[in-house]
């Protein structure tokens, strides 16, 4: 193909999205980095900074006090997804992908529909269900005889982060059911079979054979809910506003850094440290993924094959 | 079936159907709710409304003090628009980048795979500033500009992998008649596309249509609010107002609801397909 011509067919095809993509997606975080290292008075005029914004955010009290508190809850709202939503996923798919299992379609579908839902309406169902006020969550442990254990949760400082968190389990607990779903499907059922006729059960097959293989698939869920709930913003501010109450009990680094960037009833809105805030979190989740690209993915190539 | 593999297969589906009430019994707790006068929504929340309870006040009082179409119909263009320029561009760069060999092109899908795994929030601060000063700010077309950037790189890359799956001859054998590039790419490729549709749609409708985070930053009147902002806001106001806020937050879940059940068929296969090994 004559070379003009080929510029001619990249420009057309391609043009568009690296156009689109490069100008609202890639251009706007590194102009936020940039704008992470200057500072802006009073009048709007904004002078370069070097790397005051991050000493301040890091060394300073009134900024450091928030900022590591919202990334030790994040680290926990992390840890609850870890620990609960992937064993969760990982049970409900191994379920689904056995043999013969009837009305198996039926429920997929249900216990995919919550991720299908915003994050804003599940956040305000919960906040409904579980307020003492209607007194359905404190009414559902009393039928059951566990009537004592009922608390308002969600305004306890205890408590909040930890109900938030399992809201979130709760409604995303689907994508790494469908994925290590999927996976499961993909093992060549001869391996299945020689382990049947060796005479091993099913949970033996499952957790011998079945997740070894799903090992590079959990891996991969592990680092999507890594990114997603360093991510995560709209949860906490549906529920508990801006603010992330009680006390900051809630606070995360989506919500510290939209307190920063527009600031709320306490604090006015500051572009460039907003800058710095989301450039923090973009570093979070950079190192986040190339622990992922570094050590898990490039072991797993290693050993699966 | 032995005994034995039918108390099995019993417990198995008592697990999933436990599973499958706490999925969707909070979502028909607060639909079935909406549907009742106020002193039955306290009195007995877990009845299914009958002639007595039944009552619509709720859904009357959010249609009179929100623009509740408002949001529905920006939601709607917002997200139908942002899908239709995600799979056209997302479809032409995949297929350039597939087929035809030039310097750069693994750098390109590279670059392109970084908005995969980096959230695009991050560049929030920049984004409202460039909107700001091109008159954007406050309008739908903002909200579809950061979608279609969005949505991208995983239409690409689903698509990608789709295109290579199409056998070589049929587009070779158009190319021996003669056939422009452009019209081999629309009138052969990009009809044989159709099955990857579902699959890019679920990772470009869904999160679009229940996003919070840019219709917030990016829009502030009544006029232009997407229906996750508006409710939200909505719900802000009225919080002590049961009947509206029950209301309001089944008028959000009731399409969403309906669209799934509709396409869960494809939206699973797509979900379930190589596409996301």
């Amino acid at each position: 193909m004559p070379r003009a011509k080929l510029a001619g067919l990249l420009l057309f095809f391609l043009g568009p999205a690296v156009a689109i993509y490069t100008l609202f997606s890639i251009y706007p975080l590194v102009a936020t980095m940039a704008l992470s290292t200057y500072t802006s008075d009073p009048s709007g005029a904004r002078y370069f900074v070097g790397l005051a914004n991050f000493e301040t955010l890091l060394g300073d009290a009134l900024w450091s006090k928030p900022f590591w508190n919202a990334l030790g809850n994040n680290l926990i709202f992390f840890a609850v997804h870890m620990c609960v939503q992937n064993p969760i996923g990982i049970a409900l798919a191994g379920l689904l992908s056995l043999p013969g299992l009837r009305f198996k379609g039926f429920y997929r579908t249900v216990m995919f529909l919550p991720t299908m839902l915003s994050v804003v309406i599940v956040g305000f169902s919960w906040n409904l269900i579980l307020s003492p006020l209607w007194g359905v969550a404190a009414g559902a442990l009393k039928a059951v005889g566990l009537g004592s254990l009922f608390a308002p949760w969600l305004g306890l400082e205890s408590s909040a982060l930890v109900t938030l968190s399992l809201i979130s389990v709760w409604q995303f607990v689907g994508i790494p059911m469908m994925l290590i779903y999927a996976a499961l499907l993909n093992i060549p059922e001869e391996l299945i079979d020689a382990a049947r006729v060796d005479g091993l059960g099913h949970f033996r097959i499952f957790f011998h054979i079945k997740l070894p293989l799903v090992l590079p698939t959990i891996s991969l869920v592990s680092v999507l809910t890594f990114v997603a709930n360093f991510n995560a913003f709209d949860l906490i501010y549906s529920v508990k506003g801006a603010l992330a109450g009680p006390n900051f009990a809630t606070d995360i680094l989506g919500t510290f850094f939209y307190r920063t960037f527009f600031g709320n009833q306490l604090q006015l809105g500051n572009p460039t440290m907003g800058s710095a805030v989301a450039t923090v979190m973009f570093f979070i989740i950079l190192v986040g993924l190339c622990l992922y690209l570094f050590l898990v993915q490039r072991r797993i190539r290693r050993y699966a094959f | 079936m032995t005994a034995e593999q039918r108390a099995r297969s019993f417990s198995v589906h008592l697990v999933l159907i436990a599973y499958s009430l706490l999925a969707v019994g909070p979502i028909l707790l607060v639909v079935m709710n909406s549907f009742k006068v106020r002193s039955a929504i306290f009195g007995s929340p877990l009845a299914l409304p009958d002639a007595t309870t039944f009552s619509l006040v709720g859904y009357e009082k959010v249609f009179r003090s929100s623009h509740i179409l408002t949001y529905y119909s920006n939601s709607l263009i917002v997200t139908l628009v942002s899908m239709a320029l995600v799979l056209l561009f997302g479809a032409m760069a995949a297929w350039a980048l597939t087929e035809y060999r030039f310097r750069g092109s693994t750098a390109l899908a590279l670059f392109l795979s970084i908005g995969i795994m980096v959230p695009i929030r991050l560049g929030s601060v920049a984004i409202l500033n460039m909107m700001r000063s091109a008159g954007l700010n406050d309008t739908l077309t903002a909200l579809i500009l950061v979608y279609v950037a969005q949505g991208l790189p995983m239409s690409i890359f689903i698509l990608s992998e789709f295109i290579q799956q199409i056998p070589k001859d049929l587009r070779d054998a158009a190319r021996c008649d003669g056939v422009p590039e452009t019209r081999i790419f629309f009138e052969v490729v990009a009809p044989l596309l159709r099955p990857a549709i579902a699959t890019v749609a679920v990772f470009t409708i869904v999160p679009i249509w229940n996003d919070l985070w840019f219709p917030l930053i990016l829009t502030s009147s009544d006029s232009t609010h997407t229906v996750t902002l508006g409710v939200q806001q909505f719900l802000g106001q009225y919080i002590t107002d049961w009947n509206s806020v029950l209301a309001a937050l089944s008028m959000a879940i009731l399409p969403v609801v309906i669209i799934y059940v509709v396409l869960s068929r494809q939206l699973i296969a797509g979900l379930t397909s190589g596409a996301v090994k």
